[in-house]
């Protein structure tokens, strides 16, 4: 407990530092940048009735980010339910992994900037490209980390599986499965940091309602101080989210 | 009748980055129904290889091992295999552990015959109190005789072992080898047990295949262990016998390293 508050303590001392700094630049180095106690003036509205719907870009910030969160869970899962299959075959076949793991290596650094028009040009909307957009980029964890993980079981647990003559099914869901699943795990948590890394760019150049649409309408608004409420949102929100994957991995290793 | 078990001019040969390694070299053994034999060696003389060449594992690079007058190459549930570590899957239970070989080898029973099966075989090896745990929880000891229960489980005609006491502190060691002795007793099963301990061959084999030092080892002396039966541990230690297959074994084991010595020179 003493240690958790002197944690606490120390964390919030470093944010407070943070905000110092960011106040000092804002009155004289940065001239556009809106100090913290202007940001929180006009991001009030936004903070305190995070709920409330005024119009389509002009709404709380939960509520924008909820919109976000949707989008990211939507193309989070597509991600994983095409990346974990993906991974399993690269682990167990040697074949399909000379055969595909160039391409990957190639696919993998390309920026959400890149997909997202192409994604605009196969499905003629924004929602749909957003989502393509998300999966193909958060993917690539999930994808190496389950191979990683298939590649890790230890040659006893597939001889006790040979030596049982265990139905393919079996051995999958019996060793396989269980022996991958904290690398698995890694690769999800590591894949929704990455998706919710790629929704602002998406939303910003889709221009749908969430944090980062709102974001970019703000930037042009000239409203800077909603630019840095957004930021702020976005931190937390990611923070939070990955948080959450560390609880259930570790749910997960205890079990 | 059932037909001896052969391991018949059996080479294995791997490939490594400095060329092929033949790791045994015309290996000939003759096993018959109901006997228990160790193989026994210096390390890294080829013990583990031959013994998974028989629990299909791996491949013979020439020869190969003949049960009821057919080739196998495949592992198969007519040996139960029990290796040096526990190798008990830790995310399932001792009992589940056991079940999932019980149901291989009882596909048609009911789910409550398959797990009294498998409730039987703890028992029988002395861990039924510690169904319900999870590996981890378990001493070494215990998890080995989990690992006995899943291979007999699978009911199966011969038992493999590759040193199943190798990593366990001398007292359980003794437990488990009067284990493994009194379930011998029992039903007579037939048995390969891979060891590099003198003592735990004779205690428990009818015969001991000595291994020459690979590279290309060979059988270097078959050696049957005539000492009565059943043997007991004290009687092993004040016997003459024993004394006169301690010192065979010993000679030939020194003569090997001594010829290796010169060889690797
Ligand atoms: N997959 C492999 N590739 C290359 N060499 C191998 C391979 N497996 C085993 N060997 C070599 O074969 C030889 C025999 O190995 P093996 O494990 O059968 O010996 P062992 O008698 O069981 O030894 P120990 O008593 O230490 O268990 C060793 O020299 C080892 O390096
Ligand atoms: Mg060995």
């Amino acid at each position: 407990m003493k240690s958790f508050l002197t944690s606490f303590a120390l964390a919030m001392t470093g944010i407070l530092c943070v905000v110092l700094l960011w106040a000092a630049l804002a009155g004289n180095v940065a001239p556009d940048l809106p100090s913290p106690l202007k940001t929180w003036e006009e991001s009030k509205p936004f903070i305190l009735q995070p709920w409330e719907k005024r119009g389509e870009m002009d709404q709380g910030i939960l509520r924008m980010a909820s919109y976000s969160l949707v989008r990211v869970a939507k193309g989070f899962f597509l991600a994983i339910l095409v990346g974990t299959p993906l991974g399993f075959l690269l682990g167990s076949s040697t074949l399909f992994y000379r055969m595909f793991d160039p391409t990957i290596q190639v696919l993998r650094p390309i920026s959400p900037l890149a997909w997202l028009p192409l994604g605009l040009i196969l499905f003629r909307q924004s929602e749909p490209a957003a989502l393509f957009t998300i999966a193909l980029c958060s993917m690539w964890p999930t994808v190496i980390n389950t191979m990683h993980g298939v590649r890790s079981i230890p040659q006893d647990y597939l001889n006790v599986a040979k030596v049982l003559r265990l139905s393919p099914w079996k051995k999958f869901t019996k060793v396989w499965l269980p022996a991958t699943l904290p690398y698995m795990f890694t690769g999800f948590r590591l894949s929704l940091g990455l998706a919710w890394l790629v929704i602002v760019a998406a939303e910003m150049l889709t221009g749908t309602p969430g944090v980062g649409g709102f974001l970019w309408q703000e930037y042009n608004s000239l409203i800077y101080s909603h630019i840095l409420l957004c930021i702020v949102t976005i931190g937390v929100v990611g923070f939070a989210l990955d948080r959450l994957m560390g609880l259930a991995e570790a749910k997960l290793r205890a079990a | 009748m059932q037909r001896p078990l052969e391991i018949s001019s059996l080479s294995k040969t791997f490939d490594t980055p400095t060329g092929p390694h033949t790791v045994v070299k015309d290996f000939n053994v003759k096993i018959q129904p109901g006997e228990f034999i160790s193989l026994l060696g210096h390390s890294g003389c080829g013990k583990s290889t031959v013994l998974s060449i028989v629990a299909g594992l791996q491949q013979a690079t020439l020869g190969g091992v003949i049960i009821d007058g057919t080739e196998v190459n495949t592992p198969g549930l007519d040996r139960g295999v029990v290796f040096q570590s526990p190798c008990l899957l830790p995310w399932l239970s001792a009992l589940d552990n056991v079940l999932l070989a019980a149901r291989q080898a009882h596909p048609t029973l009911a789910a409550a015959a398959q797990r009294e099966v498998a409730l039987k075989y703890l028992n029988l090896v002395g861990v039924a109190e510690f169904a319900s745990s999870m590996p981890a929880e378990l001493s070494q000891g215990t998890q080995q005789r989990v690992a006995i229960a899943r291979a007999l489980s699978l009911e199966p005609r011969f038992l493999l072992f590759d040193e199943p006491f190798g990593m366990l502190d001398s007292m359980t060691r003794f437990e488990l080898q009067d284990l493994v002795l009194e379930l011998w007793e029992q039903d007579r099963k037939t048995v390969i047990l891979v060891t590099h301990d003198i003592d735990e061959a004779i205690y428990l084999s009818d015969r001991i295949v000595l291994m020459t030092d690979g590279p290309e080892a060979r059988v270097g002396l078959d050696l049957p262990i005539s000492l009565p039966r059943p043997r007991d541990r004290r009687m092993a230690s004040s016997n003459a016998d024993y004394f006169r297959l301690r010192a065979e074994v010993i000679r030939f084991l020194d003569h090997h390293s001594r010829q290796f010595n010169r060889e690797a020179a």
